[in-house]
């Protein structure tokens, strides 16, 4: 028995989701729900419990990298590319959120999905999702997270368009996996050049090389090669994350099943860019250039998915735009160095934004179907456990003190701010999405549950949920409420548990050294008040137009129609992808294509073929006219021919009809 | 301009008009008189080469058997007039260019290669009768044989063809 | 003496004729004897040669194009004479079982 069994063979976390996957996927057809469930929750569940035994043995060893090559997938020339997993701090904070919240979700989804069909179907695609998330996050090199990013993306896709007959789910589904496509195709791009310059796609072997004996400096540059690769893989993380320009399929993403929605769109895949740009810090720290673009990119995606989110009426939709919100956080994080507040942020994120989802979950559930915020309100007394997870996770996303999201929050505005270059525009922006995200989903909460019951009551019955979905509810809103305390301490000048928990990854390079650390806390806990002050005023806001004076709102809305519209309408962004994009090349590819090149060009290239050979021989039928001395007329032609080409053909000198002696 | 130039342009011109009077006679047995006038013409020129036995077995064979043949074949066949139709008019012109150009094109790829053999003939007295018995015996005498069977057969055939139908 | 050249000339001459005499006239005995000039426009050249040469080969060989034009005469005459009576014509275009 090896000391550490797990990590030894730690492909098992992985593969017993598939194993899940695909056991329900030939075989679930048949059997009743309950096995499936078992199936499924069994898989997964051994899986996180598999995941504890890796972290708790990765602790064990004192916290060591610790690096497995399982088998040699790729070897080509120098190249290698292996299934190699690999386990350090980063990885403990992504296997225990995607295992845990994965496992949570799948509970929620067995009460949620208990009445549709092709139950078997949905979890063996949200095992599949499992699977490759698992890859994604244990892969040791970028060949296999290529393979495990792909593979989410696949899973998405069928998982959005799993009510398959309905056209907008199916269109949704194929709308994410072509902008995913267009991401991951920056992504190739950027391994490719990351291969020309290391010659290996291996973490381990990229990452040492820049302590050891240091890269070139032209490759930092802004033209340089470092610069392109990690703007590269930024695009495929933009895709994958729904930043700027390719969020767009995030909330058409709204078309699948809620458990979908939390577990893909809000914990854990769109947190895969994330990721990537965290586990490759060293590669952006050395490209500053890059790290600015995904800066400005992140806080702009912050700001701009905040505004559409005011005035969404669809309650999943104001949850999706909130993610795209809180992803650009994140990326703002990363972009001016705290990788681990934005990877503190993903943790936290996870917890509330999946409550969130599921919370909502249940009350269309409760309200059979609906989603229009505008047809509900005065829900808080009839679901109870509902109301007070979601305010709960309200709290957090929108920063008050204690809960979760307030420290994630408060950590990224501090590092933003202490930053060098355009760091105060970067915070002024932050700031100001953050009062929006307050306001909106304080709007959702206030719309959702209090005021006035804009449904007929005896139309539409609410019912509170059974125990499997409220259970991983409850779950979720104690971690909301604690996950944030690991930087509690930082506040009264302890120490910050996460970022020194990640610090073997990111090496430090948190800008909270930089200065001192007294002036640091000074500016930090003043921020931290404006921060809050904020979320008060946002929450204030919300409170008065849409429980006091109601009907302000509207009025607010007519008076500025404009604006209103252009909110309403996502910006037009659709709009103007499909007339730029989408139309010229439909037409590129119907006119030019289609109707020139393969029926002009190729189908007439051989029907032309055919036809002249027809006219040909349509011609020379004419030869064979039973008339015997037409033939005779060929005959003499023939002769002629002949004869001719005898007489002028290039002697060469001698007579051809030479006349023997 | 020597007395077998003379000769020779005449005997050839007596044979190019049998064979344009041959083309332009509209009554069979004319153009058989004039391919017989041919022959003669041809004969002629046999003498003119010195190929006696040649000229004489043309004359024999050619103008007394075959063209008498001819001629009964007309006469037994009541061959009248020929119609004319609106075709054979119409690819004449074509047709004599075609004709032309096949003429054409065979004599000048004959006398261009000729060039290198003497263009004056050698007196002919070595063309006797029994030169040519000689080779014809002693060469040729496998083709000779074959000749000789395949008049057989001819003749078989003939007589085959011409049978009235046992009706 | 007379180059043989014109001699050689004067046979593509006739043979010429006698080609154009096969292809456009219309009755059968005519063709036929188009046929005949056509031979004898060869053996001339063959005898012209033969003098040309010195050798004796070519007036044999006359000798024999002679023997096969006589028998494929005495055939051919033959045929004509039945197709005369088959088709009760001369006219060769008659003869035209072979058009499609």
């Amino acid at each position: 028995m090896p000391t550490y069994p797990i990590l030894e063979y730690l492909w098992i976390v992985p593969f017993l989701p598939l194993l899940g996957s695909a056991v329900n996927g030939l075989f679930g057809a048949k059997w009743p729900n309950k096995i499936v469930n078992g199936v499924a929750l069994g898989s997964t569940g051994l899986s996180f419990l598999a995941a504890l035994e890796a972290v708790r043995e990765f602790f064990d060893s004192g916290q060591v990298l610790f690096r497995k090559e399982f088998f040699t997938w790729i070897a080509s020339g120098n190249f290698r590319a292996g299934f190699d997993l690999q386990m350090d701090q980063l990885t403990v904070v992504m296997v225990l959120v995607v295992t845990g919240v994965g496992w949570l979700i799948h509970i929620y989804a067995t009460g949620y999905m208990a009445h549709e069909g092709g139950y078997y179907r949905f979890f063996s695609y949200l095992n599949l999702f499992m699977f490759f998330m698992l890859i994604l996050v244990l892969a040791a090199n970028y060949v296999l997270l290529f393979v495990g990013w792909e593979g989410v993306g696949l899973a998405s896709y069928l998982l959005i368009g799993f009510y398959f007959l309905k056209k907008s789910a199916s269109d949704a589904g194929k709308k994410a996996f072509i902008v995913n496509r267009i991401g991951d195709f920056g992504f190739m791009l950027g391994m490719f050049l990351l291969f020309r310059a290391f010659h290996t796609l291996d973490f381990q072997a990229i990452f040492t090389g820049s302590t050891l004996q240091g890269w070139p400096v032209e490759w930092s540059g802004h033209l340089g090669t470092l610069t392109f690769a990690c703007l590269l893989l930024f695009m495929g993380a933009c895709g994958k994350s729904a930043q700027l320009p390719l969020y767009v399929w995030l909330p058409d993403a709204m078309e699948g099943p809620t458990p979908v929605s939390a577990l893909i769109h809000a914990a854990t895949m769109v947190t895969a860019g994330v990721y990537v740009v965290a586990r490759s810090h060293i590669l952006f720290t050395h490209a500053p250039t890059a790290m600015l673009v995904v800066a400005m990119v992140g806080c702009a995606t912050a700001f701009f998915a905040a505004t559409i989110g005011l005035v969404q009426t669809d309650i999943k939709k104001v949850l999706a735009y909130s993610t795209v919100s809180q992803l650009g956080y994140m990326f703002l994080a990363c972009g001016v160095g705290a990788f681990s507040a934005g990877i503190f942020h993903l943790m936290t994120h996870a917890f509330f934004k999946a409550l969130l989802f599921l919370a909502a979950g249940s009350v269309i559930h409760a309200m059979s179907g609906e989603q229009d915020m505008h047809r509900m309100g005065g829900l808080s007394k009839k679901i109870r456990w509902t109301y007070g997870t979601m305010l709960i996770a309200t709290l957090a996303i929108a920063g008050i003190p204690i809960f979760a999201g307030f420290f994630s929050k408060d950590a990224i505005l501090f590092a933003a701010f202490e930053n060098g270059n355009g760091g105060r525009l970067l915070y002024a922006f932050g700031l100001l999405t953050a009062l929006l995200t307050s306001f909106y989903m304080f709007r959702l909460i206030f719309l959702t549950f209090k005021g006035q019951q804009r449904f007929d009551e005896h139309k539409v019955h609410v019912h509170e949920s059974p125990w499997s979905m409220l259970g991983p509810l409850v779950v979720l809103a104690v971690l909301s409420t604690i996950g944030g305390w690991f930087a509690l301490p930082a506040f009264f000048n302890g120490p910050d548990y996460f970022s020194n928990f990640l610090r073997p990854v990111f090496g430090g390079r948190e800008t909270v050294e930089a200065a001192g650390e007294a002036v640091a806390h000074q500016v930090e806990w003043t921020l931290a008040g404006v921060a809050f002050g904020t979320v008060l005023i946002g929450l204030a806001f919300a409170y008065w137009l849409y429980l006091k004076r109601p009907e302000k709102a509207d009025g607010l809305a007519k008076s500025m129609k404009p604006a209103y519209s252009m909110l309403l309408n996502k910006y037009y962004v659709d709009e103007l992808y499909a007339a730029v994009v989408v139309r010229p090349l439909l037409w590129i590819s119907t006119v030019v294509l289609w109707k020139a090149t393969d029926v002009a060009g190729i189908d007439g290239a051989i029907n032309g073929i055919a036809s002249g050979i027809t006219a040909i021989g349509d011609g020379v039928r004419h030869t064979q006219s039973g008339n015997t001395r037409s033939y005779a007329v060929w005959v003499v032609v023939g002769a002629i021919v002949i004869i001719a080409v005898i007489f002028f053909w290039p002697a060469s000198g001698k007579p051809v009809l030479g006349m023997v002696h | 301009m020597t007395a077998p130039l003379v000769v020779f342009f005449v005997l050839a011109g007596l044979a190019v008009i049998g064979a344009v009077s041959l083309i332009l006679q509209k009554h069979p047995i004319h153009s058989a008189l004039s391919l017989i006038v041919v022959m003669i013409a041809l004969a002629g020129l046999y003498l003119l080469l010195g190929a006696e036995f040649v000229a004489a077995v043309q004359i024999i064979i050619y103008g007394g058997a075959i063209m008498v043949l001819f001629v009964l074949v007309i006469m037994l066949l009541n061959a009248g007039v020929e119609e004319h139709t609106s075709i054979s008019k119409m690819a004449g012109a074509p047709g004599l260019l075609l004709v032309v150009a096949l003429a054409g094109l065979v004599a000048a790829t004959i006398v261009r290669s000729t060039d290198s053999v003497l263009s004056t003939s050698q007196a002919g007295d070595m063309s006797s009768t029994l030169e040519i018995s000689n080779m014809l015996f002693k060469d040729f005498v496998y083709p000779f044989e074959l000749t000789s069977f395949l008049i057989l057969v001819a003749v078989l055939g003939a007589m085959v063809l011409a049978q009235r139908e046992k009706s | 003496m007379v180059p043989t050249n014109y001699y050689v000339i004067l046979s593509a001459i006739l043979f010429g004729l006698g080609v154009f005499a096969f292809v456009f006239k219309r009755n059968i005995i005519t063709i036929f004897m188009s046929i005949e000039l056509m031979l004898n426009a060869v053996n001339l050249a063959f005898v012209a040669f033969s003098q040309a040469l010195g050798k004796l080969d070519g007036q044999v060989f006359v000798l024999f194009v002679i023997v096969v034009a006589a028998a494929e005469a005495a055939v051919g005459l033959g045929i004509i004479i039945l197709i005369a009576r088959n088709r009760q014509t001369l006219n060769v275009e008659r003869v035209d079982l072979l058009k499609l």
